[in-house]
């Protein structure tokens, strides 16, 4: 039995038999991290002690009968935007250095409920602006299926660690494709819930209308497990959903039979690799041989998702990050003449570049004479991209896809360029805009052995279907 | 291009974000800027003529509830993280003279 190549639900299962512990499981993840982390740089803080503490509490309970869920017991990573009481939590960026928060957030807590051990703080790209982890300001995460790739971003760390065996599953947080993208990259299972179906108490706020925290796991039935255990209504969030039909693992059943599938062409033409759409309609096929009916069509308003996303992200980072002046908490400047002086060079000093950039587009959409121009407009494009998702909705149960249309790039070569890298978002973004759940598989690799990942949408509050239709594939995926 | 940000833009802007730029940075952040705009606008080409603008994908309502205290008192725990405190307090920089 070796712990660090398990899937959550059948680690906990092993625990659950006495075949091994949680305390076992925790300290053979921990060796994994010591070995490898130095190559791949998935975490920010490593929590040693605080985890082998938390095990051993944890193996008490299981023993005594106290926890018997899917999970109890496993060990997992958690991106570091999400707080986490008496543990560093940085956003991966300079301004938070020193944060220790006095709280958990509640995607955290319902983990915990679980029996899960939290192992650390993963790498994200700054305040989780950015497609790659490379805007860290901890340096970047490479990824473990090729180093001299990016993991995606901006949970790439998260991705990573799922992928290089430092964790048994990571929660990451999505606001433009931020879990799926390098779930894709690093070939695992990634899933963003319909908006409000996770708290985002706790979450430190990049687009608080598109954020949402969601699992990274190595297959199907641990998105499915997970994504139960995070769910929760919260009254501390005022966004938060009341869901009954959170019993997500109720849906692991081998069946698409009648499940109605669309395709967008607008999701398969110019700038889509030939291998990555190659590997998404072989995907396709797989579902229509096991009884679902594929068929393509025309979504519209694809193009005009990426500018309505940048404009509305930015304004709200922009308002979301004022609270990082240098006088409750993180970096100060040394030196400075009164008051605003220190505001402001505090943020100049302690934000990073992308981050500057997104501060700055998000005041200027936001500043008087340009707000209906700019913002309100791309309020009113994303109500017509809603309606198109609607319209789709009224004829298919899941729309399929690519997630990106590359597989990983190199390290290096993303950033000098923001818009080139913005465009990469294409296929994910739309979904953050319409609040709707959607999920990334592994369905292939490419030449160059980078994997590629299949991206399924459901209409708002469908995740059961989209369960269903990834676990039918992933099923047959290993059956090939 | 057909954004030229203009260099009090640039210093309007850098007040409302409240960040202080460097010569260089103010050069860069005037070409940044100008060319996302020029991409956003693309949004002009659709006719959104009677389009409600849409804040929330679901009808969003605020939550009340009354106002009872229901965390503990956490002043020295917070205060632990500010840069610098005294007596219970965030110490900031003299604001007036």
């Amino acid at each position: 039995m070796n712990i660090v190549d398990m899937t959550a639900t059948r680690l906990a299962e092993a625990i659950r038999a006495g075949k091994t512990t949680a305390v076992e499981a925790a300290e053979a993840v921990l060796a994994r991290i010591e070995e490898e982390d130095k190559k791949y740089n998935c975490y920010v803080t490593v929590d040693r002690d605080g985890a082998l503490a938390q095990a051993k509490a944890v193996q008490g309970r299981i023993e005594a009968g106290q926890l018997m869920g899917p999970l109890a017991g496993v060990p997992v990573a958690v991106k570091d935007n999400i707080c986490t009481e008496g543990l560093l939590t940085t956003c991966s960026s300079r301004i938070l250095y020193n944060f220790v928060p006095t709280y958990t957030a509640e995607a955290v807590k319902n983990l915990q409920k679980a029996g899960a051990v939290i192992l650390g703080k993963t790498n994200m790209d700054e305040f989780a602006m950015g497609s790659t982890t490379e805007t860290s300001a901890y340096g970047p995460t490479k990824n473990p299926r090729n180093t001299a790739h990016v993991p995606g971003g901006s949970s790439g760390g998260s991705a990573a660690a799922v992928a290089a065996g430092e964790c048994v599953y990571a929660i990451g947080s999505d606001t433009g494709g931020s879990i799926r993208q390098p779930a894709s990259y690093c070939g695992v299972v990634g899933m963003k819930p319909t908006y409000g179906t996770v708290s985002r108490y706790g979450l430190i706020a990049y687009g608080s209308s598109l954020d949402q925290i969601g699992p990274l796991t190595k297959d199907v039935t641990d998105c499915a497990a997970v994504l139960e255990a995070l769910s929760s209504h919260d009254t501390k969030d005022s966004t938060s959903v009341f869901r009954k039909d959170t019993d997500f693992t109720s849906a692991l059943t081998d069946d698409v039979e009648g499940l109605r599938i669309g395709i967008p062409n607008d999701y398969l033409g110019e700038g889509l690799d030939d291998e990555v759409r190659e590997a998404v309609l072989a995907a396709a096929k797989v579902l229509e041989k096991r009884g679902a009916l594929v068929e393509r069509f025309d979504l519209s308003l694809v193009e005009y998702a990426i500018p309505a996303y940048y404009t509305i992200a930015a304004a709200e980072a922009s308002s979301n990050l004022e609270r990082f002046d240098g006088i409750k908490y993180g970096y100060r400047a040394q030196e400075y003449a009164g008051l605003h002086n220190m505001y402001k060079k505090s943020r100049s000093e302690g934000f990073g570049e992308e981050v500057k950039r997104r501060i700055m587009l998000g005041s200027f959409v936001l500043s008087s004479g340009y707000y209906d121009a700019y913002y309100l407009k791309a309020l009113k494009v994303k109500a017509l991209i809603k309606k198109a998702f609607n319209d789709a909705f009224a004829k298919y149960d899941v729309i399929l896809g690519p997630v990106a249309p590359t597989t990983a790039p190199k390290l290096g070569e993303s950033l000098a360029d923001p818009i080139q890298m913005y465009l990469g978002d294409i296929y994910t973004i739309a979904v953050n805009l319409a609040g709707l759940p959607g999920i990334s598989i592994p369905c292939g690799e490419d030449s160059k052995g980078l994997p590629i990942g299949l991206q399924l949408i459901g209409d708002c509050f469908q995740e059961k279907k989209l369960i269903r239709a990834a676990y039918t594939y992933e099923l047959c995926r290993n059956n090939f | 291009m057909a954004n030229r940000i203009s260099d009090e833009t640039i210093e309007y802007v850098g007040i409302l974000a409240k960040l202080e730029l460097s010569g260089e940075e103010k050069e860069q952040a005037k070409l940044d800027m100008g060319r996302m705009l020029d991409y956003i606008d693309k949004l002009a080409e659709l006719d959104t003529t009677d389009v409600e603008p849409m804040s929330h994908v679901f009808p969003v309502e605020n939550v009340f509830r009354e106002d009872v205290v229901t965390n503990g008192d956490e002043r020295e725990r917070l205060l632990s993280n500010a840069p610098q405190e005294k007596d219970g307090m965030f110490v900031v920089p003299r604001t007036f003279e």
